[in-house]
């Protein structure tokens, strides 16, 4: 899933102060499931907001919605009639979801009410990890299934650095060595092989750093 | 001969090799490279110039590296991985090969969190085994990584590091073997202070006959007190400092703890150069470079020869 935090309530106080009319929108899918952006979490911003604002004897209107995912205009129509008749939209989904809204809602203020994190997973209550920078080309089977882009500090093809210690990695130790994990798995698994050919520097052009990309689905184009 | 490296040729003609390192400075300051030039320039064969070690900024390692060469000393040009990307790399090492230097030390670099600016964002376009295959593809094949040809080739000896004291064990051998496979030739080692462990690395290194195809300088590194000792031992990642070693240093009068370390580097070389497979070490005085000529000569190891 997507995983988002929500932003400090000051942060999103000083955003949303210019206006009188807010909608604070949730998404119900990945941000929901990480507990930032959600049914539960979107009442749980609102009423905060409405005490903050009354204590600085600031007047504001708070309507509140949460549709199944910000990032479908299936779900987004649902949403018009509320995001058109407030003077702007707080959106707790992710970054695609609110540049999502705003594209579709050309003269509304649309603001992020979270900070987007990473692709990731939910390891045990409380712990979310990345696991995956979509870099648009898979190489997972090879690593067996620990991606060292991702996972890697030093995001290193070919084996691990100098600092690994100890199944940790250097920059800190709560952060396993993904080399390590990888080894460890390989080893497993008996295709500890894998490792010995030289692995290529990584062609970057699919990833973001050959620029925003695209993905044509032809078979999908009426 | 790959190149015309001082340092090649005395590790071709089968002679114990010393290498040094001079940190650059956080100034613009030239005469700071000059003056521990200017100390290591008998005792060594050739010094490394790191590039922007553990993160901290300082003047780039190409215009320190030019500033030993203008006074008669033979660098390696340190390179990390960290700060640039595959274009920026290939341009510097055209840069530095036709600034004269022979030598280059590929390296990942450490990660920026441990320097003066946690906030920067790494490149880690290539690792470290892709530096050194590159510098191999352009002087061996003439090509750039973008396969297209250079107009003349960079002759550099290619070296790299390695860590027997990182983790997982069994898989350090491994990876100087892939490092040996892209194309490296000499390796200076992390400081030893753990001897057993090095010997059971280098046993390893045996085992593989990698110790045939690379040479392999021995990291040693003097420690002055010890607060240094902890300090490395609890601080530097990548560091193996036993507490036997510390208690040694303890152990002696607080005014003869420096000595003691200068006694245990030089112990160091003379077991290093009785191991099969170590052509030479690599003297790490951290701040500290007026004891290289000490350690040098106590260990057996001036003069240095001359090369044919």
């Amino acid at each position: 899933m997507i995983v988002g935090n929500q932003k400090s309530l000051a942060e999103i106080k000083e955003i949303v102060a210019p206006y009188k009319n807010l909608l604070i929108l949730g998404c119900g899918t990945c941000v929901k499931t990480c507990f930032a952006g959600g049914e539960d979490e979107v009442a749980t911003l609102s009423s905060a907001l409405r005490l903050g604002f009354k204590k600085d004897g600031k007047e504001i209107l708070i309507q509140e919605l949460t549709i199944e995912r910000q990032c479908e205009d299936e779900f987004i129509q649902e949403a018009a009639e509320n995001i058109n008749s407030n003077d702007a939209v707080l959106s707790l989904a992710c970054g695609a979801g609110v540049q999502a809204i705003a594209k579709r809602f050309k003269s509304v203020p649309v603001m992020p009410g979270l900070n987007t994190t990473f692709i990731g997973i939910l390891e045990k209550q409380g712990l979310f990890t990345e696991e995956c920078v979509g870099c648009g080309d898979c190489r997972l089977a090879q690593f067996g299934s620990v991606c060292p882009i991702a996972r890697c500090s030093k995001k290193l093809l070919n084996g691990p650095c100098g600092g690994s210690k100890n199944g940790s990695c250097e920059v800190d130790a709560e952060t396993d060595c993904a080399w390590q994990l990888i080894i460890d798995r390989l080893k497993a698994l008996g295709q500890l092989n894998n490792l010995k050919a030289y692995v290529q520097p990584k062609d970057w052009r699919s990833s973001n750093a050959g620029g925003p990309r695209k993905l044509v689905r032809e078979d999908h184009i009426i | 001969m790959t190149s015309d490296s001082h340092l090649e040729k005395i590790l071709e003609q089968g002679d114990f090799a010393v290498t040094s390192e001079c940190g650059p400075p956080r100034g613009v300051d030239p005469e700071s490279i000059r003056k521990k030039g200017e100390l290591l320039k008998e005792s060594v064969d050739a010094v490394n110039v790191t590039d922007n070690q553990t993160s901290v900024v300082r003047m780039s390692s190409l215009s320190s590296g030019v500033i030993l060469k203008q006074a008669g000393i033979e660098p390696v040009l340190q390179m990390v991985t960290r700060d640039r990307n595959r274009i920026a790399i290939q341009s510097d090492i055209l840069g530095a090969a036709a600034l004269g230097f022979n030598n280059i030390l590929c390296l990942s670099g450490d990660h920026q969190k441990f320097g003066d600016h946690a906030t920067a964002k790494n490149v880690y376009d290539l690792d470290s085994i892709h530096l050194i295959q590159t510098v191999k593809q352009m002087r061996d094949e003439g090509k750039f990584l973008g396969g297209d040809e250079l107009k003349g080739v960079p002759r550099l000896f290619i070296g790299a590091a390695a860590n027997p004291f990182a983790d997982p064990f069994d898989f350090r051998v491994l990876r100087l073997a892939k490092k040996v496979a892209a194309g490296v030739q000499f390796i200076q080692t992390q400081c030893i202070f753990n001897m057993e462990r090095f010997s059971t690395w280098m046993q390893q290194v045996r085992d593989r006959g990698l110790h045939e195809k690379v040479h392999i300088l021995g990291g040693v590194t003097p420690m002055k007190s010890v607060g240094m000792a902890n300090y490395m031992k609890k601080m530097v990642p990548g560091m193996d400092v036993p507490d036997e070693l510390i208690a040694r240093i303890k152990g002696v009068d607080k005014e003869k703890r420096a000595e003691e370390g200068i006694k245990i580097a030089v112990e160091t070389i003379q077991q290093l150069k009785e191991i099969e497979g170590v052509h030479g070490v690599h003297i790490m005085a951290i701040e500290w470079e007026e004891m290289v000529p000490v350690i040098t000569e106590q260990a057996g190891l001036l003069p240095r020869p001359e090369v044919n």
